[in-house]
């Protein structure tokens, strides 16, 4: 029995390196995306998370273009991308009548399709897969440095902008009202989102760079109610996530990226029904009280 | 005699260049509760805004006598995010933002007087209770905890007792008392003629323009209610241009 678990769980990781690298990228990923994905469904920006994923394939795309598969032409295009288009549909959603959700629809849709066309106008279309859905299993030293500084400078920047950033959820005129310490903290979030995405962005492509951030958070909602638990949870469920998936995909032959982002969508459905806060044994259980 | 705490000189506020205050002159005294009354679309709401600093005026402008550093600022309860978990507790600590700012402690000064300002909103109990849990009446209470803590000379409430029952809105009231004997000013926009009549001394009567100003009896009236209105509620699409001169430093 403890050898056949051994061979199940184990054994994958300790025999082949390229699972232990992946292995550590996705954990890392999992401890930074949950704290952005706890805030970016308490602000409901969701789908903003959605967007800017998307809004950065254009920059990695120039920088794969100019520069091949480099890590950091790569990094570097996407940041600005990003960056560009957070800036950008915000100063645009303010200066004209549109909404920001409006905009930045706009924004990514053009994003998506003239980073489509970048990559297939030279690469072929391996390359076209490897954008949009990464590559955890061939995450090399320079990757995982990147995406471990990544985790490291956004556990520290919430540190920092932690109090700001509640208040300005809950109360923005509030906050504006006695300093403008609320836009600062809502700049420094949307560069932590961008920043997580590219990061996550190497391991699994533009598509799924969101999934390891709002899944886990989505079904930490259903169990928990104060944000740091919100933020443990959804931590424990990223890292469990990413083991199972990177399993799964050993063993079944299954593309790990996707793999990792299904899991958590297991995960989530079993929150669903299970959740202290879901839709089914937690209304069952939990009878009304008294007073 | 009392002071002037709030001066606004030929003041005009409004959105996409139509006037929701138009050409305002008029005091608030220190230290005398007053009330802004007036039909909805008056621009009550939008002055308060301007007061608080949150609204640019187009021209003219709003003048404190002290540094406007105390303001506080209780707008329309719609505005805050009930759903995001935060206790009772945390979120009357806001209050305490002037003072201990991103990164101050929560020292034992300030846990007791957090406790106080819950105790003398009527809350004592409620501290743990997320706010998405709190009724209308209680939410209210919670925000004026937060307005006591802000400790400010100016307390700026917009529609302060709107869908409270008596019980709660007397509570509240006696808050407003308070602050006065201590010397802070508050302005109130209100619609309860009778609550204006009975704990207001003085009265701001605007229908985006100036209708009456001063004494709350001379105020209230018939014939300026009747005035006020009168006023038009609707932007005309097509007005021109305000021919009216504006006042020194006028922004375009």
């Amino acid at each position: 029995m403890i050898d056949l678990l051994y061979e199940v769980l184990i054994a994958p990781f300790a025999d082949f390196e390229f699972m232990r690298r992946a292995l550590v990228g996705a954990v890392a990923l999992a401890v930074a995306g949950a704290p952005v994905g706890v805030f970016l469904m308490l602000r409901r920006m969701s789908l903003t998370g959605d967007a800017m994923s998307h809004a950065i394939l254009p920059g990695a795309a120039i920088g794969y273009l100019a520069f091949g598969l480099s890590l950091t032409a790569m990094t570097v295009g996407g940041l600005i991308a990003g960056l560009a288009v957070a800036i950008g549909a915000g100063a645009v959603a303010r200066a004209s009548v549109l909404g920001e959700d409006a905009t930045l629809a706009a924004f990514y849709l053009v994003s998506l399709a003239l980073g489509v066309t970048i990559v297939s106008m030279r690469g072929s279309n391996v390359d076209l897969l490897h954008v949009l859905f990464g590559t955890v299993l061939a995450l090399d030293d320079q990757a995982l440095m990147l995406i471990a500084g990544i985790a490291t400078v956004t556990l520290v920047a919430f540190a920092v902008i932690l109090r700001p950033l509640v208040l300005e959820s809950v109360d923005p005129i509030h906050l504006a009202s006695v300093g403008r310490s609320g836009a600062v903290a809502h700049l420094v979030f949307m560069g932590l989102v961008v920043l997580n995405l590219v990061g996550a962005f190497h391991a699994l492509g533009t598509l799924l760079a969101v999934g390891m951030m709002m899944l886990p958070a989505a079904s930490a909602r259903l169990w928990v109610e104060d944000l740091t638990p919100l933020v443990a949870v959804a931590v424990a469920i990223g890292a469990a996530s990413a083991a199972a998936g990177l399993l799964a995909s050993y063993h079944g032959g299954l593309p790990a990226g996707p793999a990792i982002i299904l899991v958590a969508g297991l995960v989530h459905l079993a929150s669903l029904v299970f959740g202290r806060r879901g839709l089914v044994v937690g209304r069952l259980t939990r009878p009304h009280l008294e007073a | 005699m009392h002071a002037i705490a709030i001066g606004f000189e030929d003041l005009t506020l409004g959105y996409d260049r139509h006037p929701a205050v138009h050409h305002l002159s008029a005091r608030i005294l220190a230290g005398v509760p007053t009330a802004v009354v007036g039909p909805n679309g008056a621009g009550k709401s939008t002055l308060l805004k301007a007061v608080a600093g949150l609204l640019k005026p187009l021209s003219g402008r709003v003048v404190f006598a002290e540094r406007r550093r105390a303001v506080a600022y209780l707008p329309q309860i719609s505005e805050i995010d009930t759903r995001f978990p935060l206790s009772v507790y945390d979120f009357v600590a806001m209050g305490l933002w002037a003072r201990v700012g991103a990164f101050g402690g929560i020292g034992a000064a300030e846990a007791s007087e957090i406790a106080a300002a819950i105790e003398a909103v009527g809350l004592a109990g409620f501290e743990t209770r997320p706010i998405g849990t709190l009724s209308g009446g209680q939410m209210q209470r919670t925000r004026f905890a937060r307005l006591i803590l802000q400790n400010a000379d100016t307390l700026l409430l917009d529609e302060p007792f709107n869908g409270l029952d008596h019980a709660t809105t007397e509570d509240l009231l006696d808050l407003v008392d308070r602050w006065r004997d201590e010397g802070r000013t508050v302005v109130a926009v209100l619609h309860d003629l009778d609550l204006v009549r009975a704990r207001f001394p003085e009265t701001l009567l605007i229908a985006r323009e100036r209708v009456a100003a001063g004494p709350t009896a001379e105020v209230v009236t018939e014939a300026n209610l009747a005035v006020a209105r009168r006023m038009i509620e609707a932007f005309d699409v097509h007005a021109g241009v305000c021919a009216r001169p504006t006042a020194r430093g006028a922004a375009a």
